[in-house]
């Protein structure tokens, strides 16, 4: 049989099922299958907190949604136009997220009795009998009996072979989407290298499913959706969180400095540590403190010792290291500090994502205690982000922060990584020893920068007292002379001051000085920002886009940048930070777009608070 | 390798004053840690270390002004973290002597459980908990050693704590190196220091130490001269456990339990009594037991020196091990592969 092959611009395939359903692999699956065609993409990946939530209920559903195409792919999209449900609690969570006449892949065995009644769904109202769905394209097969019957051959016991569902549905979506298989076949391999008959019995199904697609004439077409046309160079695809730890690695490696890493397991800062620590033979060292004063402590202690020291969290764990960031703010020592935002206060929703701890990272400590903040914009721009914030950490003795949230650091995006020759130098220059005829080490003598000097132990002559008293603007003795501890918190902050003439100056995204309105965004709100400004500009709206990643100090330009324009929209994940920042340093009258829900913001939420505010 | 035995020659050269820093001491007049300070000081040159290897880290509290006062690099850290900073800089710097100086209130309160974990990794520093059963620096609130009943300003009808058995805890912690010393016996106290640092793993060093102002005579009953002998036992490895001001009472372990017997009596001698072994742990585990108030009647002494050592791999020897193994099996760092991953492809 032939198909019609029909092509798309853009797609967004939402695969939700049990969280042990294997969704989170199907999707990451499909995502690098997807990045190694060529496509442009973003992902979302939204799972429980709990690991293993109640089997079949709507507190237990998994999602994976990744948005593809042969155009710029800026967020993993608003709503859908595949839904893939394995059970009725995943269809009835997410149905709303599917577009008008989207298509629905339905496994029926989540249908039975007792999935409706964990799901919440009267018998009556079972979906796949009502007719609720008449208005979608529904394709109905019983996945799991499928996956039993084309492991008919198979050893392995029933639960083992239901566990191979999700490959089933991978190779129905990859022959959709008329993609090749191979990319996973190879990532089974390797993953299942050991388990023989686990790998066969994968391979089996995903090519059974694969076939059906094929063979089972639902679809008069395949779906073709043309590599996108970027620019010249080499790609991969990257995960935010794996972008902030190869950024750290790049760092030391420029710095030449042995990487340490101490913290705690939070979500979802977790990823970080897991990959630094399957790099080791970059000489990086991971420390599992017992809590993460412990982690913080601990990278203190080794920045102390002259390595690149590293902590991550999110927001709890950052309360709790806010006394130490106090100190290792005094101690002007380097230090990197990121946060993966996630929802708050105190627990709050710990898979999901917020970016709320903004005032934590610029006003959480006690004293004047100003700390450099930056934020990444995407997946990929963890890298550079995680890169610069050791930068300056180096640079001007100074911890930083550097805040992602879990929306970037769970997403993923072709990248276009760079040559370790492509990557700024970071100086490190020790103080020398000094000998008895040398002028004595000044611990807190500073350069033209206001930057002291980093001596670590076992450099002869430069022994020295270190603490979290105010010292002396030079000898760093104890003092408590009134003159000197003013003179230290100015000296302090204008430090932080100066770092905004060594960071880039602030630009337009999209449009100019002239366009109507501004809309300005921190950290990951970028994506969603710059798909609504694109698609206004091809409706003859011309916005302006500016996303600020140097938070404190802000680019030095800003100000001037802001005095253009009378109407400003800030969007943020919260419930008004960045908007509050900007008015005190600029007394610009901004206006603020807030989403609270845990979730990133939808296209259509910011172009109708753009298209509300022109029409004021 | 002229200049190496220069170097050599020079530390050699060190003395107690080498240790001395620029600046005033602030402790109160009479308050033990004068006599720890100088004690410190004076071991140093024996360690045979040049003073930009050796680093003192502390926490908050009177005893934590320490580093201020030591020629040495040093950090007065946060309450209760120096434990922690520790840790992080030995991984970062084996090579370095590390030294943390606590408190009763630092290391068993606020930062107990940095103390135990430490404890358990076995990283190679030296912790000083100088232990006074009271807040100083916060001027005068019972702390985590204080005994039931104490009257304090945050306690005026007496504490309700029950407090901590310092060293037993650090036994439960899985510490490698116990000891403890008191600020009146400084010959005493050089020795086990010594012990200390020579130690390969953490070494727990309690000390009694007078606050003078707000617990003076806390430790009366092991410093008064006429009571100190009959409350106290200075342990040797090898030796049999004996005290007294005679030197006529010791110990014998009768099953569990240790019991105080007359060897000047016909009942006992020497060959009946307990031999101290500091590698044992069972021992140690009793010894740490000795806990008694001296007051009480009967009370079994409380023991000096090394109750307990024990050679186990320290976390930072572990972790080199680990990178070097590393290293050997995936070779030396390559960048660019790293940030080009496993699955690339071209755009032209």
């Amino acid at each position: 049989m032939t198909q019609v092959q029909q092509k798309l611009e853009q797609v967004t395939v939402l695969f939700a099922g049990d969280s042990g359903d294997g969704i989170q692999l199907t999707g990451t699956q499909f995502t690098t299958n997807t990045a190694l065609f060529g496509n442009d993409l973003s992902t979302y990946p939204d799972f429980p907190a709990e690991i293993r939530a109640p089997l079949g209920t709507i507190a237990g559903v998994s999602g994976f949604q990744i948005h593809f195409g042969s155009v710029d792919i800026y967020t993993p999209g608003d709503r859908c136009d595949v839904l893939v449900v394995m059970n009725a609690a995943a269809l009835k969570k997410n149905l709303s997220r599917l577009k008008e006449r989207g298509t629905i892949i339905l496994n029926t065995s989540g249908f039975d009795k007792r999935n409706l009644r964990l799901a919440g769904i009267k018998e009556g109202d079972n979906p796949l009998i009502n007719r609720s769905l008449e208005d979608f394209k529904v394709h109905e097969f019983d996945i799991t009996k499928l996956t039993r019957e084309s492991l008919k051959e198979s050893t392995l016991g029933t639960k083992d072979r239901d566990r191979c569902k999700n490959m089933f549905v991978l190779g129905f979506v990859y022959w959709m989407y008329n993609r090749k298989v191979d990319s996973s076949i190879d990532f089974l391999k390797s993953k299942f290298a050991t388990k023989p008959e686990i790998l066969k019995a994968n391979i089996t199904v995903l090519k059974a499913g694969y076939h059906f697609a094929d063979t089972c004439e639902t679809f008069s077409n395949r779906f073709e959706v043309k590599p996108t046309k970027m620019a010249a160079g080499s790609y991969r695809n990257i995960i935010g969180n794996q972008a902030t730890a190869l950024g750290l690695i790049a760092a030391a490696h420029k710095a030449k400095l042995d990487l340490f890493y101490g913290g705690y397991p939070i979500t979802p800062a977790s990823d970080i540590l897991h990959e630094l620590a399957k790099h080791k033979n970059f000489g990086i060292k991971t420390f599992q403190a017992e809590d993460e004063i412990a982690g913080i402590c601990a990278a203190i202690g080794a920045s102390f010792g002259g390595d690149l020291a590293v902590t991550a969290s999110s927001g709890p764990g950052i309360a709790l290291k806010g006394e130490a960031l106090g100190l290792a703010m005094m101690l002007e020592i380097p230090l990197v500090v990121v946060n993966v935002q996630r929802g708050g206060p105190s627990t709050g929703l710990p898979t999901k994502t917020e970016q709320a701890d903004l005032m934590q990272a610029v006003y959480g400590r006690n004293g004047e205690a100003p700390i450099p903040v930056i934020a990444a914009t995407s997946p990929s721009d963890c890298f550079t982000m995680a890169f610069e914030a050791c930068r300056i950490a180096i640079e001007f003795m100074t911890p930083v922060f550097l805040l992602t949230d879990g929306y970037i650091a769970n997403g993923a995006e072709p990248w276009r990584y760079p040559k370790t020759s492509d990557l700024k130098e970071i100086k490190v220059q020790f103080a020398k020893e000094r000998t008895p005829e040398d002028p004595s080490y000044l611990p807190y003598k500073r350069n033209e920068k206001l930057v002291r000097e980093w001596a670590i132990p076992g450099t002869k002559g430069v022994e020295h007292r270190l603490g979290g008293l105010e010292k002396d603007k030079e000898t760093g003795n104890v003092s408590y002379d009134p003159e000197n501890h003013e003179y230290m918190v100015k000296i302090r902050a204008q430090k932080v001051a100066e770092i905004a003439n060594h960071v880039p100056l602030q630009y337009f995204d999209s449009g100019t000085e002239n366009s109507k309105l501004l809309v300005l965004g921190w950290g990951s709100t970028y994506g969603s920002i710059k798909t609504v400004v694109k698609e206004l500009a091809t409706e003859g709206i011309d916005i302006a886009h500016a996303q600020v990643k140097y938070i404190q100090p802000m680019p030095r330009n800003l100000g001037d940048l802001l005095s253009k324009f009378d109407k400003i929209l800030i969007p943020e994940m919260n419930n008004g930070q960045f908007i509050t920042l900007i008015r005190d340093q600029y007394l610009v009258d901004a206006k603020p777009l807030n989403k609270i829900k845990g979730v990133p913001f939808d296209a259509l939420e910011i172009k109708q608070a753009i298209l509300n505010m022109l029409k004021q | 390798m002229a200049k190496a035995q220069d170097i050599k020659d020079e530390v050699v050269k060190l003395t107690a004053k080498d240790f001395v820093s620029d600046q005033d001491i602030r402790w109160c007049p009479g308050c033990g840690d004068y006599s720890i300070l100088k004690q410190v000081q004076s071991v140093m040159p024996e360690l045979g270390l040049p003073k930009e290897d050796i680093v003192f880290i502390s926490g908050i509290g009177c005893s934590s002004r320490f580093p201020y006062y030591m020629n040495t690099f040093g950090m007065h850290s946060i309450h209760g973290r120096a434990t922690a900073i520790g840790s992080g800089l030995k991984a970062a710097r084996p090579d370095l002597s590390v030294w943390l100086v606590t408190g009763d209130g630092d290391s068993l309160s606020i930062g107990g459980n940095h103390l135990i974990h430490l404890l358990r990794r076995n990283f190679d520093l030296n912790i000083l908990l100088f232990n006074n059963q009271i807040y100083g620096l916060t001027k005068g609130q019972y702390s985590p050693t204080s005994e039931v009943g104490k009257k304090t300003k945050s306690t005026p009808m007496g504490s309700i704590d029950h407090p901590f058995n310092p060293l037993a805890l650090c036994m439960g912690a899985e510490a490698t190196f116990i000891a403890r010393t008191i600020d009146r016996e400084p010959k005493h106290m050089r020795e086990i220091l010594i012990r200390a640092e020579q130690h390969k793993g953490t070494s727990l060093l309690e000390i009694y130490q007078n606050c003078n102002i707000f617990n003076d005579g806390a430790f009366g009953g092991f410093t008064d001269k006429q009571m100190k002998k009959d409350n106290s036992i200075y342990l040797k490895h090898g030796e049999p456990l004996v005290f007294g001001a005679k030197e006529d009472k010791g110990i014998v372990l009768d099953g569990f339990e240790p019991r105080i017997v007359n060897i000047s009596s016909e009942d006992y001698n020497l060959s009946d009594l307990w031999i101290h072994d500091e590698k044992c742990r069972n021992k140690a585990n009793i010894l740490t037991r000795f806990f008694d108030d001296p007051s009480k009647e009967n009370a079994l002494p409380r023991p000096f020196g090394i109750l307990y050592q024990e050679d186990r791999f320290r976390y930072e020897e572990a972790l080199n091990e680990q990178l070097n193994l590393v290293k050997a099996q995936k070779g030396s760092p390559d960048l660019d592969k790293l940030l080009a991953g496993v699955n690339t492809w071209q755009v032209d």
